[in-house]
């Protein structure tokens, strides 16, 4: 079996599962946000069950609309707290936790091995760290809270090996990026990814991070790489319960995949998605005279300190171009304290950057930064969707958080190697 | 289980965003969702969909966010259910989950046109195009999900089981 049936079976009580088979899964941890846990508290009410199934199993993350931009959120965000006081459940809260996706690993709340599902689509980052984690809906929140578990399709699984070195300003985001711009954006629709071969294991988990929360993009039910001594080092002192025991699960060596591809990034280089379908991919050395009103450096998908080094590496003694307003959400308070130690939150102010309190915000046009009818934005989050970002007559370009900064200094869509060039 | 209804079709990756975008979703009232319901793609959705409407899409069918506001703003505008050649998975799990009925069938998209009266039967998997004076056949939903949308949700699913034990 591969990894992903390998927890699946182990999640089920079962020896084997097989692709198209449907099991009913134990959880090991569910998550929600404030834009989907009110409904899942909702309905978790009508229910009727008094307590959910294991407190320290639920975590709840105040993260889409913070801090509260508006009554209704207020509303919303007074209404978690409650429910989390009165079940004694784990909440992250503003100025206490970040970016959900961000915040579940980096708080030990995701452990190898086991069963995650969250309240959110990008659920699928946590298979980073070699869990099988999937989103699901509101309602179906409410049901694990009262039951604990979860039916589910054992998905057939694509692995994609990956070799080579990266270029420079080359990232896992255009790896991505161009992986989704082969498949289509429906190209991987009820399967699960999974990532291997040494590029992969030469990544951070920053970069594992990036590729497994975009698979998503292309349908996928989970994304997964195997867990190593990488994972191991970043989860190392965050794993404080002992809900499960650790265990770092393999694929087996003779398993049989629905399909294997092979990349090798040598030759790769910095990716767009193109408006308004993040299969839209084409390389950013051949974009030009894309003018922007907005750069944006954040989300689950790049608001890492990784990311954040990266794009000042390219901001750094360098001036966000007039008419560009450019925003910097790191995506958790552990890291935007990591950035401020390490003189990034001044590079990015010094360089006419906004420097903001770590929530969505921007990426799904919830607030912050919304963008005006015929307005332009190049993005290091997820989507590019019509109205995804504001008005639905304003575009959206995605990029890496290195595509991204050079936009920002130049003005205009730029493949950061030719900033580098001397045109700065 | 059967409903009829006129077709509203639409094209392949149609998005939660412009199924409902994100900026709604402090709204909590499912009337309040469903006057923005699809109106990234077409601004006039809620009063065309008012009498009740079957939609159709092609592939990919509510593609990116997990959010159930997306099927609930469309029940709540007047979707009776929604066809389409392949759906987002989440999307498909919140809509029957909600109540809102799914049928998932490779070229079905192309076997449909706009304003098509339909008559669906779901416990059979018969579609009727009383429009074309056709039928045709799709794989029937599996038992435990039918029982699901015809309880009216998984909620109400949960609840009828509980108290039958």
């Amino acid at each position: 079996m591969n990894i992903t049936e390998k927890i699946l079976a182990k999640a089920s009580g079962k020896v084997t599962v097989h692709p198209g088979e449907i099991v009913d899964a134990k959880v090991n941890v569910a998550m929600v946000h404030d834009l989907t846990g009110p409904l899942a508290i909702e309905a978790f009410k009508r229910i009727g069950t008094e307590k959910v199934w294991a407190n320290k199993r639920i975590i709840i993350i105040l993260d889409h609309q913070i801090p509260a931009e508006s009554v209704k959120a207020a509303e919303l965000h007074k209404k978690m707290r409650k429910f989390a006081k009165d079940q004694q459940l784990r909440i992250y809260d503003v100025g206490k936790g970040g970016i959900c996706h961000q915040v579940m690993p980096e708080k030990g709340h995701v452990i190898p091995g086991t069963v995650v599902v969250g309240a959110d689509s990008h659920t699928c980052t946590y298979g980073a760290f070699g869990a099988f984690a999937t989103g699901i809906g509101s309602t179906e929140a409410a049901a694990v809270f009262a039951t604990g578990r979860i039916w589910l399709k054992v998905p057939q699984v694509i692995k994609i090996v990956v070799k080579g070195q990266f270029g420079k300003y080359v990232t896992p985001k255009d790896l991505i990026l161009s992986i989704i711009g082969k498949f289509g954006a429906g190209g991987a629709i009820y399967k699960s990814i999974e990532f291997a071969g040494p590029a992969i294991r030469d990544m951070s988990i920053a970069g594992r991070m990036t590729l497994c929360n975009m698979t998503v993009e292309m349908g996928a039910k989970n994304g997964i790489v195997e867990p190593d001594k990488i994972t191991l080092n970043f989860l190392k002192g965050r794993i404080t319960n002992d809900l499960v025991p650790f265990e770092a699960l393999k694929s087996d060596k003779d398993t049989s995949y629905a399909e294997v591809v092979n990349i090798d990034v040598t030759d790769l280089t910095p990716q767009i998605a193109y408006p308004s379908s993040v299969d839209n991919v084409k390389p950013a050395s051949e974009m030009h005279d894309v003018h922007i009103e907005q750069a944006f450096i954040g989300s689950c998908t790049n608001g890492r300190i990784e990311d954040l080094r990266l794009a000042a590496q390219i901001m750094r003694g360098k001036k966000v171009k007039d008419g560009v307003r450019t925003l910097v959400i790191p995506a958790s308070q552990e890291v935007f304290l990591q950035a401020l130690r390490e003189g990034l939150i001044e590079v990015f102010t010094k360089a006419g950057a906004l420097v903001c309190g770590s929530t969505c915000g921007p990426c799904l046009g919830g607030h912050i930064g919304l963008l005006a009818p015929g307005e332009t934005c190049v993005s290091t989050s997820n989507r590019n969707f019509i109205g995804r970002m504001g008005s639905k007559e304003a575009h959206v370009y995605l990029a890496s958080p290195a595509t991204v900064a050079a936009s920002a200094i130049s003005g205009s869509i730029t493949d950061p190697r030719d900033l580098e060039g001397g045109n700065a | 289980m059967k409903i009829t209804g006129k077709i509203m079709k639409f094209g392949d990756n149609v998005d939660t965003d412009v199924i409902l975008p994100g900026k709604y979703l402090v709204l909590t009232d499912p009337n309040e969702l469903a006057k923005h319901a699809l109106e990234g793609l077409d601004p006039a959705f809620t009063e065309k969909a008012k009498k009740g409407v079957i939609l159709v899409g092609g592939k990919n069918f509510g593609c990116g966010s997990s959010r159930e506001q997306a099927p609930l703003a469309l029940k709540h505008a007047g979707v009776k259910c929604v066809l389409a050649d392949s759906f987002a998975r989440i999307f498909f799990r919140n809509a029957i989950n909600i109540g809102l009925p799914v049928i998932e069938h490779e070229g079905i998209s192309a076997k449909l046109e706009d304003k098509d009266e339909l008559m669906i039967d779901f416990k059979t998997g018969m579609i009727q195009n009383l429009s074309k004076d056709k039928s045709f056949q799709v794989p029937k939903l599996p038992t435990f999900i039918l029982e699901i949308l015809e309880d009216g949700g998984l909620i109400e699913n949960l609840r009828r089981r509980r108290d039958k034990k």
